[in-house]
């Protein structure tokens, strides 16, 4: 009786053996890979005329560096760019999941979208996921009431600000915008204290790296500058290029071992209870 | 992420905090620091914690940000909807039970102390004090936040019956201002708001411009930074 109870099938809602299995890897000494976070440097800081964001591109798995090129700075609507730190998959699904829904908001109101609207948005899903979404953002755009910056923080709390800095480098770009930012600056002064602090991030803090990219929202204009600054480039690249020839290698001595010989199936796994 | 120690991403952004209201002959006052911590870091030093509920009717903001921010943006949504339904300006008691109602009926998941004032015809100006567990407490003054153990013997000798908005603002201001030069996780700004008969004003009291105590050292301005 109790044995036709386990073998039928599930009908349906969550399935934890997954978890079982990983524990039972863990206890048996197998690191479980880590995800892909962004150690990273974002800020944003509103100008006379809009706001602007920075972003560094260095995407690590713990001390790996896993690319050294990535795009930061997430569309969120023509007039509202966002800026991602924490567990890429969170930042680049939230940003992505309230895009979607900002664009069927504008179709149902033929209305430009607000930031307070994507804010809200955001706030409302990462409350409810109470800090398990680990997506630190900062969030910038000009709508019809003016430029707006503001921070989102995983558990869903948001600070409305004139400069804003967010992640591990955070603490580099904000002593930067500290002791330079002044109200009402221009467009050339504000991208240069912008891609200082980002600078900042870059040389001094572990996680950031690589270039630097910056997107200016001004009202009616959206200019995104990819790879604004270059300050880290390859060193020594060949001008020649890498390609080897066959047989550059030489074959020392080969040895084929059939796998099946030596794999012996015992009844019952591990799993089992 | 521990490998860069990134704080910001473990420990929830909270309000080490000091908030205060105080009735006084005619309305109410309410005052905040402007500190939001994360850990050890400041992660804005000039954040606004009294937030509008109505009209009539604010709310200071402690513990944990998210919590404190879902609650008051539930309640003033609630709260317009009832004005809208009467047709008229909501009671500071009917908002005050909106946010204990929220509080209580979630406080498994909630750590919020919330402290509601304002004014309305029937109670002239009103504070009502909804800590942590949800209990609604109706009172002539109240603290709220890490700050407000530097205070309740303070208040509890400066508080005076039927002071005049002068005088209980200046009250305010002393008390913030005390609380963030003992408190660690307590700083920035003053911010107040007088709310009466006549409407809501708001003041701004920079963080140099306070007044100040026992061993604390003058505002001294540092050198111009380096040309940008």
């Amino acid at each position: 009786m109790a044995e036709a109870a386990i073998a039928l099938p599930p009908k349906g809602g969550f399935n934890f053996d997954l978890c079982k299995r990983n524990a039972m890897l863990e206890k048996n000494g197998i690191a479980l890979p880590r995800f892909r976070k962004t150690g990273t440097t974002i800020v944003g800081l509103v100008f006379k005329d809009g706001v602007i964001l920075g972003a560094d591109t260095r995407a690590t798995e713990g001390e790996i560096v896993c690319d050294k090129n990535c795009e930061k700075i997430h569309y969120m609507a023509p007039n509202i760019y966002c800026c991602g730190a924490g567990t890429a998959a969170d930042t680049e699904n939230v940003t992505d999941m309230v895009r979607s829904q900002l664009e069927l908001h504008r179709y149902a109101t033929n209305r430009e979208s607000r930031v307070v609207t994507a804010l809200t948005m955001l706030k409302t899903h990462l409350f409810g996921y109470r800090g398990q979404v680990s997506a630190a953002l900062v969030l910038g755009g000009v709508d019809v009431t003016g430029p707006h910056l503001h921070t989102v923080y995983p558990h869903g709390s948001t600070d409305t600000l004139p400069f804003a800095t967010m992640g591990s480098g955070s603490l580099a770009a904000m002593s930067v915008f500290e002791s330079r930012y002044k109200e009402d600056m221009d467009k050339e002064e504000g991208m240069e204290i912008v891609s200082a602090a980002i600078c900042a991030g870059i040389f001094n803090d572990l996680g950031s790296g690589s270039n630097v990219d910056l997107c200016i929202l001004t009202k009616g204009k959206t200019e995104y500058l990819r790879n604004y600054q270059k300050p880290n480039p390859r060193s020594y690249i060949r001008s020649k290029g890498y390609d080897f020839a066959r047989g550059h290698t030489a074959i020392l001595s080969t040895r084929i071992t059939p796998l099946k010989d030596q794999v012996t199936i015992i009844e019952g796994d591990a799993m089992e209870e | 992420m521990e490998e860069f120690g990134c704080e910001w991403n473990d420990a929830p952004h909270s309000m080490g905090t000091t908030i205060m209201a105080v009735q006084y002959e005619g309305g109410v006052i309410l005052g905040a620091d402007s500190r939001t911590t994360t850990g050890a870091y400041v992660a804005n030093r000039a954040s606004d914690k009294i937030t509008e509920l109505t009209d009539n009717v604010y709310i200071c903001r402690s513990g944990s940000a998210a919590d404190s921010q879902i609650v008051s943006d539930y309640s003033r949504y609630f709260l317009n909807q009832h004005t809208i339904q009467l047709g008229r300006d909501a009671t500071v008691k009917t908002a005050a039970n909106i946010v204990r109602e929220l509080s209580y009926g979630n406080k498994s998941f909630l750590e919020c102390g919330l402290i509601v004032a304002g004014w309305d015809k029937y109670e002239n100006g009103s504070v009502y004090s909804i800590p942590l567990g949800g209990t609604i407490l109706r009172l002539p003054f109240s603290t709220g936040g890490s700050g407000s153990s530097y205070l309740y013997g303070f208040l509890d000798q400066a508080w005076k019956d039927g002071m005049n908005k002068e005088e209980a603002e200046a009250l305010v201001v002393k008390a913030v201002s005390l609380a963030m030069a003992r408190d660690g996780s307590s700083g920035g700004v003053v911010r107040t708001v007088i709310i009466d008969s006549s409407g809501v004003t708001r003041n701004f009291y920079p963080g140099d411009k306070l007044p100040l105590y026992y061993e604390e050292i003058p505002y001294r301005p540092t050198v111009e930074p380096m040309s940008a």
